[in-house]
C-alpha cells in the first residue's frame, strides 16, 4: 500500500516534471519515464497485458517517436504563451476536470457493473486462456480489425505528408560505436522473445500488439545502426506486408457471414485454428505498421 | 483508491499540458498524458471487478493512440519545414 503510493507520487511527479520543465528533450525523457513506471501501476492493478502494451507501445517505441521529435522540433511557439491571468483560469478549470474525474472514480457503484462473467462463461468455446486476448480477438474483433486498419491509415496519412518525388525514409546518421553492435546482438534475442509474447498472448499475457512493437523495434534499431535499409514506398512485398493482416481479418470476418451467421463470427470448434490464421498475418501487419510510424514520411532522395 | 487518484491527477495535468503550453510538441506531451489518465481510469474499473473487456480496450486505445501521436509530430514537423 505504501509501495504504491511511492509508486503513484513518483509517476505524479514525473509527468509534472513532463508538463513544466523548460527543456522539449526534458519533457520528452520525462513522457518516456512515466511511462515506463505507469506500466508498473498496471501490474498492480492486475493487468500484465495492458503493462506489456504500456512498455512496448505507450513508453517504449511511443518514447522513441517523441523524444526523436523534441530533438528535431526544437522549442518554436507556434503562438503566445497563455497570460498568467489566462494561466491561472486553465489550471483552475483542469483542478475541477480532476476532481470531477476523481469523485465519479471513488463513488463508483459496489459491486461496478462489468461484464466478467459473460467473459468467464464464453472463455472455453474459444480455445483461448487469456480472457483479455479472447475479448481483441472474439468479442470485440471488430475493434481489432479497426485497429489494425488504423495502423494502415496512419501510414497512409503520414507517407501523404511526403515531398513531391520522395521514395523512402531519410537514413538516419552514421553511428560509430556500441550502437552498431547493440543492433547485431539484440535483434536475435528480441526477435524470439517478441514471437513469445504473440504465441504466449493465447493463454497469458501478451499478444500481437506487444510482440509486434518489439518486432518492429528490432528492425528500425537495425535501421538506426545503418545496417538495413528503409524499404521503398512502392515496394510491393512492403504493401502486402501491410495488407496482409487487416486483409485475411477481413476475408475471415466475411466467411464468417456465410459459415457462421455474422460477420467476424468465428464458426464453433474452430476457433482457435481460425485465431491463429489471423494473429500470423496481423502480426507482420502491425510490426511493418508501426515501424513504418517510427521512421517517418518518406523524404527526396539526395 | 490510490490508483484512482493519480488517475484523475493525470487527466487534469495532461489537460493543463494541453491547454496551457504554447510549444506544440508541448501540447502534444500533455495530451498523451490526458490519454495515460484516461486508460488508467479504465483499470481503475476494471481492477475492482477483474473485468477484461476495459483492458482490452486499453490495448486497443494504446495502438491508436500511438499512431494519432505519430501523424501529429509529422504534422508539425512539416509545418516546421514549411516555416524555414
Amino acid at each position: 500500500m505504501i509501495l504504491d503510493a511511492l509508486l503513484a507520487l513518483a509517476i505524479l511527479a514525473l509527468a509534472a516534471w513532463t508538463v513544466w520543465t523548460r527543456d522539449a528533450f526534458a519533457a520528452g525523457i520525462g513522457f518516456v519515464a512515466t511511462g515506463l513506471l505507469l506500466a508498473l501501476a498496471w501490474v498492480r492493478l492486475g493487468s500484465v497485458d495492458v503493462a506489456l502494451t504500456e512498455a512496448a507501445i505507450g513508453a517504449g517505441i511511443g518514447g522513441v517517436l517523441l523524444v526523436n521529435a523534441a530533438t528535431h522540433l526544437g522549442t518554436t511557439a507556434e503562438e503566445a504563451p497563455p497570460s498568467p491571468r489566462q494561466n491561472r483560469l486553465i489550471a483552475l478549470l483542469c483542478a475541477g476536470f480532476a476532481v470531477a474525474v476523481g469523485t465519479a472514480l471513488l463513488t463508483l457503484p459496489d459491486p461496478a457493473p462489468n461484464l466478467v462473467h459473460e467473459a468467464a462463461a464464453a472463455l472455453p468455446a474459444t480455445g483461448l486462456g487469456n480472457p483479455v486476448t479472447a475479448v481483441l480477438m472474439v468479442w470485440r474483433g471488430l475493434d481489432t480489425l479497426l485497429e489494425a486498419i488504423v495502423v494502415l491509415l496512419a501510414v497512409l496519412g503520414l507517407w501523404a505528408l511526403a515531398p513531391e518525388g520522395a521514395t523512402r525514409p531519410a537514413p538516419p546518421p552514421r553511428e560509430e560505436g556500441p550502437l552498431p553492435l547493440l543492433a547485431r546482438v539484440l535483434p536475435p534475442i528480441g526477435v524470439v522473445i517478441a514471437l513469445h509474447i504473440v504465441w504466449a498472448g493465447a493463454d497469458g499475457p501478451g499478444g500481437k500488439f506487444q510482440g509486434g512493437a518489439i518486432l518492429a523495434a528490432m528492425w528500425v534499431l537495425a535501421w538506426m545502426a545503418g545496417l538495413v535499409r528503409a524499404p521503398e514506398v512502392m515496394d510491393r512485398r512492403l504493401a502486402w506486408a501491410l495488407v496482409a493482416g487487416p486483409l485475411v481479418f477481413l476475408g475471415v470476418g466475411v466467411a464468417g457471414l456465410v459459415l457462421a451467421g455474422e460477420f467476424l463470427a468465428l464458426p464453433a470448434g474452430w476457433a482457435k485454428p481460425v485465431i491463429l490464421l489471423i494473429e500470423a498475418p496481423l502480426t507482420l501487419s502491425i510490426a511493418a505498421g508501426l515501424a513504418l510510424l517510427l521512421l517517418g514520411p518518406p523524404e527526396r532522395a539526395p | 483508491m490510490t490508483w484512482a487518484l493519480l488517475a484523475a491527477a493525470l487527466c487534469g495535468l495532461g489537460l493543463y499540458g494541453t491547454l496551457a503550453a504554447a510549444v506544440p510538441l508541448r501540447r502534444l506531451l500533455g495530451f498523451n498524458l490526458l490519454g495515460a489518465g484516461v486508460f488508467l481510469c479504465f483499470g481503475v474499473v476494471a481492477a475492482r471487478a477483474g473485468d477484461p473487456v476495459p483492458r482490452a480496450l486499453v490495448i486497443t486505445g494504446l495502438v491508436v493512440a500511438f499512431a494519432a501521436t505519430t501523424l501529429a509530430v509529422a504534422l508539425l514537423r512539416r509545418l516546421a519545414a514549411t516555416r524555414d
